[in-house]
């Protein structure tokens, strides 16, 4: 990283002076694409002579368990989900990503604390108090925004994954069936990443096109951020 | 001061550092308020079951940052919230917590997060209407704490910090710590100074003057189970007289 510097306090009682690693986001609704595009940058990258890690959203040692059974019942509440989620990041940021970082990796993260803020937002909560809980989060390198319109993501589910629970935002009952839940909440997702992309200063892609014209895209980008050795 | 407490319930809760007796005087409280006929629920600190596990695992592993320990905390407290306290609250209800957000305010601010971002965290708590903060000296709070307890808890005893190898010289420093926090928070937050060195029944008897002026005038919610209660009791007494 050129600086490290994070959208508020960071971690003070943490001091934390050169990150030489690179910190690669990428961030959209579900469906969109983000595996498959993660899975090919680690391929390129580490062809390239790079060492990679890569993280998720829900993948810290700390929650993994408790976050995932929380979601299985259904008292989950909005401000404790968020919550919740926001103890997942802390806990991948300070134990997996920032000394990722310190040992020179590219980290290739799978969303962001953006999505958490949008599906908050998107739920009712207060998007002013959801940014600041992530004042320790950290400025990555980079932030591309896959970007792809409902039809495609319809299309996208409906032959993969197919349409489920949390991905239709059933929890808030947008319509008393998945599919119209589902388009209802994507939408409103579709939305808040649109005005975040311009706040943030993301990189929309367009990912209504085919995967390789995608990574084409996302490789382009990369080359500039990557100092030769 | 956090912002104004809109729902018709009361909140009422107390705070202070290990040691102080607050966790007594509440209990005296919520039985005092039940037998009054009053809806009372109460809440305690780090005890929501769907974080539970998380906590466990992270204590037993030390697996926790001042910053996720905070969260995760806070998480805790937001699940007591969504679920049980502001649902009470909206019905009318006496709301009792043993430790409120002036708990992380304390305490994660001595573990060395942000202060304005902890206070971010619990801004969707609102100020109670009564908050009892129970300052005792810290050599009696430690000498309370290590004659009752058989052995201190690392996180307890800041030994995350490091701020000493031995465990009651850690935890020392670190209460002493959270003291301070707590002495700055008495004006912000607006804190009723109760003195903890005072015999029990002393203070539960300032405690109950406190709440009744808070109640005042208000109906809440009524409890037809200690109504009941009080039914049996007469019936009891009744029945009792005849048989003599």
């Amino acid at each position: 990283m050129t600086a490290v510097s994070f959208y508020g306090a960071g971690f003070p009682y943490r001091n934390i002076d050169s990150l030489p690693g690179c910190l690669i986001v990428l961030e959209g609704t579900d469906g969109v694409g983000r595996s498959t595009q993660m899975a090919l940058l680690r391929r390129w990258l580490e062809d390239e002579g790079f060492a990679v890690s890569d993280t998720g959203l829900r993948r810290s040692t700390l929650t993994q368990p408790g976050l995932d059974a929380a979601k299985s019942g259904h008292t989950l509440g909005r401000l404790t989900m968020s919550l919740f989620y926001a103890t997942d990041f802390a806990d991948r940021l300070e134990n997996s990503i920032i000394p990722a970082l310190k040992a020179g990796f590219y980290v290739l993260s799978d969303r962001y604390f953006y999505s958490i803020v949008a599906r908050d937002t998107v739920r009712g909560g207060d998007p002013e108090w959801g940014r600041k809980v992530y004042g320790f989060a950290l400025k990555p390198d980079i932030v591309f925004y896959l970007r792809a319109n409902l039809d495609t993501l319809i299309t996208r589910m409906a032959n993969g994954r197919g349409f489920n629970y949390w991905e239709s935002g059933m929890d808030m009952r947008f319509a008393d069936n998945l599919f119209d839940s589902f388009c209802v909440y994507q939408s409103q997702l579709i939305e808040e990443f649109d005005r975040m992309a311009e706040e943030y200063g993301f990189v929309t892609i367009d990912a209504n096109r085919p995967v390789q014209d995608v990574f084409h895209d996302l490789c382009a980008h990369i080359r500039q951020l990557v100092k030769p050795a | 001061m956090l912002h104004p407490q809109p729902y018709y319930g009361k909140l009422i809760v107390v705070e202070g550092i290990d040691g102080s007796g607050k966790s007594t005087q509440i209990d005296l409280l919520v039985k005092w308020l039940t037998a009054q006929g009053r809806t009372v629920y109460f809440s305690e600190w780090n005890s929501s079951e769907l974080v539970k596990s998380t906590t466990r695992l992270a204590k037993k592993e030390k697996l926790f940052t001042p910053t996720t320990f905070s969260l995760l905390q806070a998480t805790d407290f937001a699940d007591r919230w969504e679920n049980y306290m502001l649902p009470m609250l909206k019905a009318g209800a006496v709301v009792l917590a043993d430790r409120y957000a002036f708990t992380a305010f304390a305490r994660d601010v001595a573990r060395g997060v942000d202060p304005l971002w902890v206070r971010n965290l619990y801004s969707f708590a609102p100020q109670p209407d009564l908050a009892l903060y129970f300052r005792v000296p810290l050599e009696v709070a430690i000498s309370r704490i290590l004659s009752a307890r058989a052995k201190i808890k690392y996180y307890e005893a800041g030994m995350d910090l490091g701020l000493s190898e031995d465990k009651v010289e850690s935890f020392t420093l670190f209460q002493k710590r959270i003291m301070e926090e707590y002495d700055r928070m008495v004006e912000e937050f607006n804190f009723t100074v109760i003195n903890g060195t005072q015999p029990i029944q002393t203070q539960q008897k300032q405690i109950r003057a406190l709440v009744r002026r808070v109640l005042n005038g208000w109906e809440g919610l009524p409890n037809p189970m200690a109504a009941a209660g009080k039914n049996k009791k007469r019936l009891k007494k009744q029945k009792s007289r005849e048989v003599a």
